[in-house]
């Protein structure tokens, strides 16, 4: 067992953790930070997308010890100052872009990568984009309008064309 | 106008909050102090005979508690089935028994040998594989048509062989039909295969299970669909816990779609662990072991046979099913190709003779019971493809066929035992055309041959038979419960209220959409009503949800215990306004003397209810507190028509959808956002079974799909967007909502669309191609392009 430290959200944290300890379990258990979810064991849904050093990463394909000293940032972090949803998050609840909400924080976190990185991306953009990011719930329609309008762009646009 | 409030308006959920933030309440981010975790050590082989178990050195490893195995559980109930279908000679089917650790022999890989109980999960993990296990490998049956030969092994040693029965419906229809089927003009037959998927919802599934010794309390967290159900199946048929000392709590779950409705050998076991050891017991699935723990869904063969007139009049179908139950029973397993199927084989149309032939059979796999949309997925594809097929032998137009046969008299009784009570499949036809722009598909194509790919449409209608069940029906059908669903509306001195519904949300919206309906019915805000649902201490005895039932039949009880509310209230308000009980009138929250501008306020009549200084004491009791269970007089019987356009790559066999249209008549709907999205992820379920995912397993009993790896699960570049429309309203004749439910029609209607356009396609550009199995992957495309 070794002591590893980190920022998550703006705060310092340590904890206890062995060699193999993942980052999703270090958020989780470690920290009691649920917000991340664990949803498979090959790298592949996406529900425990989190950012580490500005980069959206998988949390369950990282060791918790590889982000010792890192500023790490969770779902629990993506809200405004007062507490009122961020941009993203408003639009995934003005567009029902959540049913369930299992895979909701990875894509929130993979959402807010993306206009990042991509503005104002085309819709082509956002569904490529989300190749890591499985839902099974929404049928990804609404997702897509969620992260379109949250960019900006108008989403009457977005129809079946 | 579209509405802000009440019934018909897009409400934004209140639920999102919670979700957006990290703030959700999910079964495994429910931690109980001093809880210890478990690990299943499970088979890897498809069928074998345990020779012996030895534990001790995994006993010794640090931090481990106990291990058990199926010696534990000797004396211990098994996991019940929960519906005993007869067969067609009116025996009983074949049920084995299903411990909730193997016992002498294992039947499929997956299936838990022992259970290690450490103070950390990596501890359970790593003791597990220190069991030393002698496992004699038993030859492994896998295809169901060779399971029922003679001398095949069985799976089951003390049953006659692998056919848990032999179902006909209706079996005393059976010579007619084959007369009508031997005098037609024209049959078209088609073999198809709906293949074997697992559900896959996100969260995978957990179990917390919590002793109390001082007060014998025993409580269970699990990522249930029906909490109350568990517990009567745990307690009264697998530990022998009283209802009343056992209490089930399902919080926020992430997605069911029919797997999280079962009761599972693990949550039986953390149950029993928690006492066994005094200490509250952890599991959590991986996904991995969901694969080859969870339920399995569909996995039918058919043969199905449509005779027609020269006309194209539908005379009789028959059909013929091999249907895979896995190596043991899961809760609803048998009435899925049974009566969830059967009954639905008239579909929209007016044939008058049917006989359906079910053969279930167990195999060396994971058992399989109903997932979204439950034996009518299978049962619209079946017939969907062969009309659509018989359209093109007997060059009638598959849009005209359809409409040349629907049924447009209401109430309308099927040859398969149900009764339609409304519909409009011409509309509904209209509607699908109209928003897919069928007219223009001509343009599209040319525009696709430009670009070197085959285009082709396919259309279909389905109906599904939902809002699951009546009682005295389903019991009649071999259904060891009854499916009424409860409500207690609990209204506060200040005026707010709490509803406490026997349903569970699980995704769908209810803490939304249920206020909705209260506040339509009473004239209040939406946010004076809260919603209190997945734990057995606080809601009545429900059946949970599943089967498109929460507002057909939860939403029922919940109005017909608002009805009791209102009725109170009214006396309350009266006996306030020294009027007549039958003089008043409650609109928008105020109870008024009609004729009179005399009125009092739903909050003085709820606080009068609770301070009943001047009250009718001697008429009615204080407080306002109703219940209502609501048991349906039969099922509801959602429609559409749906249409898909793809386009194919001939050089590689890819096919992508284009467009996809889905006209649904749901009857009444009470939120259109939240419908629309149910049809969106059924579209995208029922597209992934068209073109991407199959459960497959190899001659061995192997499970080859076992993570998301190897099962393809649609991606968001996988899937279009949808043009979706409820527009077409016939409401549910027989329940006070008027609504038939939508939650599993995208997935019911959708998997013919697709398979009728790749079909297309193909017949467009010259391949006579009558029919490709799904998944319809490049590969399999291909290959029957380059046959």
């Amino acid at each position: 067992m070794t002591t590893v430290s980190m920022t998550v959200n703006g705060k310092p944290v340590s904890g206890e953790v062995e060699g193999r300890t993942l980052l999703s379990a270090f958020l989780r258990d470690g920290q009691g930070m649920t917000g991340t979810h664990v949803g498979c064991d090959t790298s592949q849904c996406g529900a425990c997308v989190v950012h580490v050093n500005g980069e959206a990463v998988k949390s369950c394909t990282m060791f918790a010890s590889e982000a010792a000293g890192a500023e790490v940032k969770t779902i629990e972090g993506m809200a405004n100052a007062d507490g009122s949803l961020g941009v993203i998050q408003q639009a995934f609840q003005d567009y029902h872009g959540l049913q369930c909400g299992f895979c909701t924080p990875g894509m929130v976190m993979s959402a807010a990568a993306l206009l990042k990185d991509n503005p104002k991306p085309s819709e082509s953009d956002v569904r490529h984009y989300l190749e890591g990011n499985i839902c099974r719930c929404t049928g990804y329609h609404n997702i897509v309008k969620a992260i379109m309008a949250a960019s900006g762009q108008d989403v009457a646009a977005v129809a079946a064309e | 106008m579209p509405k802000d409030h009440g019934i018909g308006a897009s409400n934004k959920r209140r639920e999102d909050v919670r979700f957006l933030t990290g703030n959700g309440n999910y079964t495994d981010d429910i931690n109980v102090r001093g809880q210890a975790f478990v690990h299943f050590l499970r088979s890897d082989m498809a069928h074998g005979r345990i020779n012996g178990i030895n534990s001790d050195a995994a006993a010794a490893m640090p931090g481990v508690v106990r291990i058990f195995t199926g010696a534990d559980f000797e004396g211990v109930g098994g996991l019940p089935c929960g519906w005993q279908v007869t067969d067609r000679h009116g025996d009983p089917m074949q049920e084995p028994a299903h411990p909730v650790l193997a016992q002498g022999k294992v039947r499929h890989v997956g299936d838990p040998i022992a259970a290690v109980v450490a103070d950390t999960y990596e501890q359970a993990r790593d003791a597990a594989e220190a069991i030393e296990l002698d496992l004699e490998e038993l030859p492994a049956v896998v295809d169901m048509k060779a399971a029922v030969q003679d001398g095949a092994t069985k799976v089951h040693d003390d049953l006659t062989s692998n056919l848990c029965y032999d179902w006909g419906f209706v079996e005393e229809n059976k010579d007619a039909v084959a007369a009508a089927i031997d005098g037609a003009a024209h049959v078209t037959t088609l073999e198809l295969v709906n293949q074997r998927l697992v559900a896959n919802p996100m969260e995978p599934r957990v179990a917390v299970g919590d002793y109390n010794k001082s007060s014998d309390d025993s409580t269970l967290y699990t990522t249930s669909q029906n909490p109350h159900v568990i517990r009567l199946l745990m307690g009264a048929f697998v530990l022998g816990i009283p209802e009343h000392k056992l209490r089930v709590i399902s919080p926020d779950v992430g997605g069911g779609f029919g797997t999280k409705i079962f009761h599972y050998a693990e949550e039986a076991f953390c149950t029993f662990a928690a006492k066994a050891i005094n200490r509250p017991v952890k599991w959590t699935s991986s996904r991995s072991e969901a694969f080859m723990s969870d339920a399995h869904g569909r996995d039918h063969v058919t043969k199905i046979e449509l005779a027609m007139d020269k006309d194209g009049h539908f005379l009789a179908l028959r059909t013929d099913t091999y249907a895979n139950m896995g190596a043991y029973l899961s809760t609803f397993a048998p009435s899925v190709p049974t009566w969830l199927h059967g009954t639905l084989m008239a579909g929209n149309y007016k044939t008058p003779l049917i006989y359906v032939n079910v053969k279930a059979v167990f195999t060396n796999t994971v058992p399989v019971d109903a997932y979204r949309g439950a034996g009518r997925p299978e049962a619209t594809y079946q017939l969907e493809r062969v009309i659509d097929k018989a359209a093109r032998e007997m060059k009638i137009d598959p849009i005209e066929l359809r409409r040349k046969n629907y049924i447009t008299e209401f109430p309308y009784a099927t040859p398969v035992a149900v009764e339609y009570d409304t519909g409009d499949y011409n509309a509904t036809m209209d509607k699908a055309l109209e928003i897919s722009d069928y007219a223009g598909f001509g343009a599209r194509a040319a525009e696709s041959a430009k670009n070197g790919k085959w285009r082709g449409i396919g259309v279909n209608s389905y109906i599904e038979a939902c809002g699951i069940a009546p009682s005295a029906l389903v019991g009649q059908l071999g259904a060891r419960a009854g499916l009424y669903e409860s409500a207690t509306v609990r209204v506060n001195a200040t005026g707010g209220l709490v509803v406490m519904t026997g349903s569970h949300s699980h995704g769908q919206g209810h803490e939304t959409a249920f206020p909705q309906v209260i506040a339509e019915m009473i004239g209040i805000d939406e946010s004076m009503v809260e919603i209190v649902h997945g734990d057995t201490a606080n809601a009545p005895m429900g059946m949970g949800t599943y089967g498109s039932r929460s507002l057909a039949v939860g939403g029922s009880a919940m109005v017909r215990a608002t009805e009791k509310i209102i009725n109170k209230a009214k006396k309350i308000a009266a006996h306030l306004m020294e009027a007549s009980e039958g003089d008043i009138e409650l609109k928008d929250g105020q109870f008024s003397v009609a004729g009179t501008d005399k009125s009092v306020a739903w909050g003085d009549v709820t606080l009068a209810a609770y301070v009943p200084h001047n009250y009718p004491l001697d008429e009615i009791e204080p407080g306002l507190e109703e219940t209502a269970f609501y048991d349906p007089s039969n099922f509801t019987y959602p429609a559409g028509a749906y249409i898909c356009e793809v386009e194919v790559d001939p050089e590689t066999g890819k096919v992508t959808i284009e467009r996809f249209a889905a006209a649904d008549d749901f009857g009444n709907v009470v939120n259109p956002m939240i419908v629309e999205g149910q049809v969106h992820g059924g579209i995208g379920q029922g597209i992934g079974q068209a073109l991407l995912e199959n459960c497959v397993y190899d001659e061995n009993g192997q499970i080859l799909s076992a993570s998301y790896m190897d099962y393809a699960m649609p991606r968001a570049d996988d899937l279009p967007n949808y043009v979706v429309d409820h527009s077409c309203q016939t409401p549910c004749t027989h329940n006070p909502l008027g609504v038939k439910g939508c939650g599993e029609a995208g997935a019911i209607g959708s998997p013919p669309a697709v398979v009728n356009a790749v079909v297309d396609a193909m017949q467009r550009n010259g391949k006579d191609i009558t029919h490709i199995d799904m998944p319809l992957s490049p590969a399999r495309v291909w290959s029957a392009m380059n046959e």
